[in-house]
């Protein structure tokens, strides 16, 4: 049941500062529009309620990806197969383009943006919690000038993001300080390709002296948003590698997550799962 | 929103269209442009049946608001022949392979193996599983489909 | 000229790889409206009103650029503009004739499932059609409903008839009730399988041109256009020769566009009747999934009586499968489900119960393997369960009672053909090296999950200490499986008498050669199958054959394109059909016995040029020997059967309890091959799918209704979940099919799934006995 296509407006200014003014305009009455891979399935059920969207697909000043020596930083319409192509994404963050390359098929992939995934606010997005286990911060610019926040706080709720309607999503930056931990990206989706998570689950830490040293998780479709789990995290860091910080860390990550029923999966199942993954990060890091 | 002017180029060909912003390329294709080898399966992406190029990259017809495609060179399965009179090596390949049974999925399959080819051209099998993980095809259970890939990588 | 055996190009394969194949939804018409359905919204409950609504004024628009302006402009749907259609309008009856016509066109007081049509709309906009269908308001009040085959049992309400079954049957060999009494064990079980959809990429469509003068014609994707033809004679009350009915190109179908076409034809038809224009209807791929017909839900119960040397003495089944809110072909998928329920096993004392049931869901359909995927995973689940109850192995078990020619099936059938399951066990497990893996895997899996490093199964929210030994073991546990199976050709028992299907074969003066049937192609091969068959007999190139498109208007009567009967059973009348045309040019002298290609051409010029038309056609006759007995369900179901061993290899992931088949391999015998990449194909694609139906199909029901309507979350296999599907057949040319051909399109259904879960069974000790088996139920049992 496809939405009515007359009712929709889809304006393609040419450049940042043209965008940034209709966005500025009338406090939300237009949304900005990328690689289109969620909004057009909504529109084609149905459910795309908004009705005037400002393309960016075409804008250059969101393209790119900048490689300094503390960091790299991604456009907000980086896609997913630039993503994975990027020699520093594959050697200093392997999840990132573990995700990419596990999102939609190579269809969506050339067409999805990382920035859409992080705006589109999905619980169960694949890219995030490979963001948020990467501290990456984000940078919003609107008319009134730019500003760059910790991800780790962006999603303070089910797809409620601390963006204003005036801002759009310019570039993703991840800090170059992954030499020497562990990676550990799982997303389970019962097929191998095109899944939408059940549960995607993001980890990297280092062991120095025998304690765990700069752990950093963050998991996807088991609470409302993206989740960093600063919690479980401080239940791990500076432990030793034994059985009661494991035991620990479980129980602080089966209360920091807040898995539901629904048409794809159980909460049961995806806490469990969450669990084990867990345990099976913690044995990666011996 | 009323319908605009869009200029691209389709299978080689300039092309002016005139649609709503939103309208899928996939609809406007098969419409307005009469090139109804572009399939629709799902609608939401997922079946890789209305697939297309745009500038040398797969995606999904279906998910591209016509908008997008402005300055845009897009091929179908109709631009894929090398001519009238000779097939691509990928739709010669899944002639004699059996990777066509009903043939809904096989113009937007076909695209995807001619696209890994030019980005891969000697596959691996873990690679031409990657590659197709996008187009569902619910007659072969693949198995011709990648014996295809692979015999259209001999020729 | 040999052409049987040979894997020649599919017939309208360059077309498909170009994009040039005409599906229904690639057609226009000068005129044409587009026609949608509005559904019902509740399971069960009578219609109070039905009001066609207004858009709230923000979000009207101008329409003053389309043609035509709205009139008045003043209400933004202009409903005036639309062809409305209720069940009021329809000129002759309001059911679609199949089996008990009971499933009403359009409901007209009363809804018996979710999504049941009520009101039709056509108007050339389509982008106004959607949004004007979403302002039909119906109002229900809402009666309660049955959800579930038990609850259908239990008559916890009656919804249909008088006890809500559709159909019993009762299979009765020797005497069941006085074996008990002489068994040394006595195995029991329960299986289930759930709802599968047949997720065809192409959805279901047509178009329609109906008036009074002409009559109706149809285009349309579709197996049987002379049951679209039947069904549309009723609903015009119109006679059979102002129906037409043409199929175009079909993308796929298995089973999912057996009766549905009727219902979508008839819709199409009825639009067209009232607007006087052509009308389109394409259903997308939401309404498709949660509107028409799945794989009907199942519960089997098993009760077996061993001897303590493993031969069996009485097997007791009781089968039930879930039909769904109208009779559709319910009662045609029990009795196949029903007759394969005991399998290729010979067993003195069967008795089969079994009952077709109402809920109110949508009609569940026919979908590739008709009820026997349903009744052999139960049986192959349960032989393996009853080779562990009396300490067997699963194969020693199956061999002990594996059917040999001349001995007889639960109906009483005897096998008259060679028969050799043993060999193809043999072959299957030299294939898979099934023995070294089955030792190999159980030593890996033994040494890689003692107590201490099984993963964590335990429900950590509710035990506040955690059992947490050694890290879990991420490795995966591997296991082998297998099924043994058989599945009838052709329709059941008298079916195919019943049908008395016909075949025409037609040549002109340039000696080319037509095929008249209303088989279709489908992507199972029939165009190529029929050319191979009649250049074949004919002894001509194949390409002077041309298959025709099957269309009421041309073609006689072939029969549905189901229950694997087209090559065997079509595919033989093909064959006389043509050489009707040869024995004419014969008689008239104007061919010789041998002859060659340009003779043949040589003579149906001359036999044209001087009487006329060349034609021939040829009548289904039973093969000699054949009895069935309606009554009793006794006697031979099938002309033939094929027979098969399938073993699958998985491995099971600890730590997310998914199971990924590894490798597949599918060993049977078929007759004769025919054309060795379309039937390896067949295979293949059948094992995909039933792939799907055990480990990855799951549609989730909420209140009658699928709730996960759409590709995203009802996931079948994608390209990187199969395994290698090996594949490879024994030859034994059975004496009634076309070039010793038998069918084999449904037969690579029944036999994946059993094989699966006793893979799993061999590699975590769990025995799971419901399909789909998705993680979350796999997660539930390792956990306890």
């Amino acid at each position: 049941m496809r939405g009515y296509v007359p009712t929709y407006s889809l304006i393609s200014p040419a450049k940042l500062a043209e965008a940034l003014d209709v966005l500025a305009q009338d406090n939300g009455a237009w949304k900005p529009f990328a690689g289109g891979t969620d909004l057009m399935v909504l529109l084609e059920a149905g459910r795309l309620p908004h009705k005037n969207y400002v393309n960016i697909w075409n804008l250059k000043e969101l393209r790119g990806i900048e490689v300094t020596d503390s960091q790299i930083t991604l456009g907000g319409l980086t896609t997913y197969t630039e993503v994975q192509n990027h020699p520093v994404l594959q050697e200093e963050f392997p999840m990132l383009c573990q995700a990419a390359k596990e999102t939609g098929g190579i269809a969506i992939q050339n067409r999805g943006t990382l920035g859409g995934n992080i705006v589109n606010a999905s619980p169960a997005a694949d890219s995030p919690p490979a963001l948020l286990a990467y501290d990456a911060e984000l940078e919003l610019v609107s008319k009134a000038g730019a500003r760059r926040i910790p991800y780790s706080g962006f999603h303070v709720g089910y797809k409620q993001m601390d963006i204003r309607p005036d801002e759009l999503l310019r570039a993703i930056t991840l800090p170059r300080q992954t030499k020497g931990l562990t990676h550990y990206y799982r997303k389970v989706g019962t097929r191998k390709a095109q899944a939408i998570s059940k549960v995607c689950f993001a980890a990297v830490a280092g062991v120095k002296n025998g304690e765990i040293d700069h752990v950093r998780m963050a998991l996807g479709s088991v609470a409302p948003i993206s989740l960093r789990c600063f919690k479980t995290e401080n239940a791990m860091t500076g432990q030793p590698l034994n059985d009661q910080t494991i035991a620990a860390a479980k129980r602080s990550l089966t209360v920091e997550i807040s898995p539901i029923d629904d048409i794809r999966s159980t909460k049961d199942y995806r806490l469990q799962v969450s669990l084990n993954l867990l345990e099976d990060f913690l044995a990666h890091l011996q | 929103m009323p319908k605009t002017e869009i200029n691209c180029s389709v299978n080689g060909e300039g092309k002016t269209l005139n649609a709503y912003p939103m309208e899928r390329l996939l609809d406007v294709l098969r419409e307005q442009l009469h090139l109804t080898g572009t399939k629709e399966g799902c609608g939401e992406g997922e079946c890789g049946a209305c697939t297309v190029l745009i500038d040398g990259q797969i995606v999904n017809s279906c998910l591209v608001p016509v908008a997008q495609v402005e300055g845009c060179d897009i091929q179908t399965i109709e631009g894929i022949a090398v001519s009238e009179s000779q097939l691509h090596a990928v739709q010669q390949a899944f002639i004699e392979c059996g990777g066509a049974q009903c043939g809904i999925c096989t113009p937007g399959m076909v695209i995807a193996a001619v696209s890994l080819l030019e980005k891969t051209p000697d596959p691996t099998e873990p690679e031409i599983r990657n590659g197709l993980a996008g187009n569902l095809c619910r007659c072969t259970g693949y198995m011709k489909i990648f014996e295809s890939v692979v015999r259209a990588c001999e020729k | 000229m040999k052409l049987v055996g040979k894997s020649i190009p599919r017939k309208e394969g360059r077309k498909k790889v170009t994009g040039q194949a005409l599906y229904v939804d690639d057609l226009r018409f000068d005129g044409m409206l587009h026609g949608v359905t509005v559904r019902s919204s509740v399971p069960r409950g009578r219609i109070k009103n039905i009001s066609f609504d207004q858009q709230p004024a923000a979000e009207r628009i101008d329409r003053s650029d389309q043609p035509p302006a709205t009139a008045g402009g003043t209400d933004f749907i202009p409903w005036d503009e639309f062809t409305i259609v209720t069940a009021k309008d329809i000129p002759g009856e309001n059911y679609v004739a199949l089996i008990l016509n009971d499933q009403p066109y359009l409901a007209g007081e009363i809804v018996n499932h979710s999504e049941e049509p009520i009101v039709l709309l056509a108007h050339h906009d389509k982008y106004l059609l959607e949004e004007a269908r979403r302002h039909v308001k119906i109002v229900y009040e809402e009666t309660a409903a049955v959800f579930s085959l038990e609850d259908s049992l239990a008559q916890k309400e009656i919804i249909w008839g008088e006890d809500n079954v559709f159909k019993k049957f009762l299979v009765n060999k020797g005497n069941v009730n006085e074996a008990w009494a002489h068994a040394d064990f006595i195995v029991e079980g329960e299986y289930e399988t759930g709802a599968q959809e047949q997720l065809y990429i192409e959805t279901n469509g047509v178009i329609a041109t109906a008036n009074p003068s002409e009559g109706v014609t149809v285009w349309g994707s579709m197996q049987c256009p002379y049951y679209v033809h039947k069904a549309l004679i009723k609903l015009f009350g119109l006679p059979e020769e102002k129906i037409r009915v043409i199929q175009t190109e079909t993308g796929g179908g298995f089973g999912g566009k057996e009766e549905y076409p009727s219902l979508i034809a008839g819709h199409a038809a009825l639009l067209a009747w009232k607007s006087g224009k052509p009308v389109k209807m394409i259903y997308d791929r939401a309404e498709d999934m949660v509107a028409t017909t799945k794989r009907h839900p199942s519960r089997t119960q098993h009760k077996t009586a061993v001897t303590k040397d493993g031969k069996l003495l009485a097997m007791e089944i009781d089968f039930v499968i879930d039909g769904g809110a109208y009779c559709t072909l319910s009662p045609v998928v029990l009795s196949r489900g029903t007759i394969h329920a005991a399998g290729p096993y010979s067993c003195p004392n069967v008795r089969i119960q079994s009952k077709a049931v109402a809920t109110n869901m949508p009609p569940h359909g026919a979908f590739r393997g008709f009820g026997a995927p349903q009744s052999i995973f139960a049986l192959e689940r349960h032989m393996d369960k009853v080779a562990k109850a009396i300490g067997l192995s699963p194969e020693e078990f199956r061999r002990r009672n594996f059917i040999k020619e001349g001995e007889t099936t639960a109906t009483n059938q005897v096998i008259r053909e060679h028969v050799d399951l043993d060999g193809l066990l043999n072959r299957a497990f030299e294939l898979t090296d099934y023995h070294a893996k089955r030792k190999r895997f159980a030593e890996e899996n033994e040494r890689g999950s003692s107590p201490t490093v099984r993963a964590g199964v335990s429900d950590a929210r509710n035990t506040p200490s955690l059992t947490v030994g050694l890290p879990p073991r991420s490795i995966a546990l591997r296991g082998i499986g297998f099924a043994t199976f058989m599945h009838g050709a052709g329709f059941t028992g008298s079916g195919e008498v019943y049908l008395q299907s016909v075949v025409g074969a037609e040549a002109n003066a340039e000696g080319q050669v037509k095929v008249l049937a209303a088989s279709t192609e489908i992507g199972q091969g029939t165009n190529t199958i029929f050319a191979q068959i009649a250049a074949e007999a004919l002894g001509i190139n194949y390409d002077l054959i041309e298959v025709a498109q099957p269309d009421t208007g041309n073609v006689p009567n072939s029969g549905p394109t189901v229950a694997s009967r087209t090559t065997m059973i079509v595919g033989k009348l093909v064959e006389s059909a043509v050489l009707g045309l040869k024995q004419t040019l014969v008689g008239s002298g104007l061919l010789k016995d041998q002859f060659t290609q340009a003779d043949f051409q040589k003579a149906c010029a001359e036999h044209i040029a001087k009487f006329g038309p060349l034609k021939s056609t040829s009548q289904y006759q039973p093969p000699p020997g054949i009895r069935w007995d309606d009554e009793k369900y006794e006697g031979d179901a099938y002309g033939a059967f094929a027979w098969a061993v399938y073993v699958a290899e998985i491995s099971y992931n600890p730590l997310t309890y998914e199971v990924h088949v590894d490798d597949f391999v599918a060993v049977q015998e078929i007759g004769r091959v025919m054309n060795p990449v379309l039937a390896a194909g067949q295979i293949e694609g059948g094992v995909a799918q039933a792939i799907g139906m055990a480990l990855y199909e799951n549609v989730v029901w909420e209140k009658g209704r699928m709730a996960n309507g759409q590709m995203t979350n009802y996931i079948m296999p994608t390209a990187a979940d199969v395994p290698p599907i090996r594949v490879f057949f024994e030859e034994n040319p059975y004496a009634f099919g076309p070039g010793g051909a038998k069918g084999i399109g449904e037969l690579p259904m029944d036999g994946p799934a059993p094989a699966i879960l006793n893979a799993i069974e061999n590699a975590i000790g769990i025995s799971f006995n419901r399909i789909p088996l998705m993680p979350e139920a796999m997660m539930k049992s390792a956990a306890v």
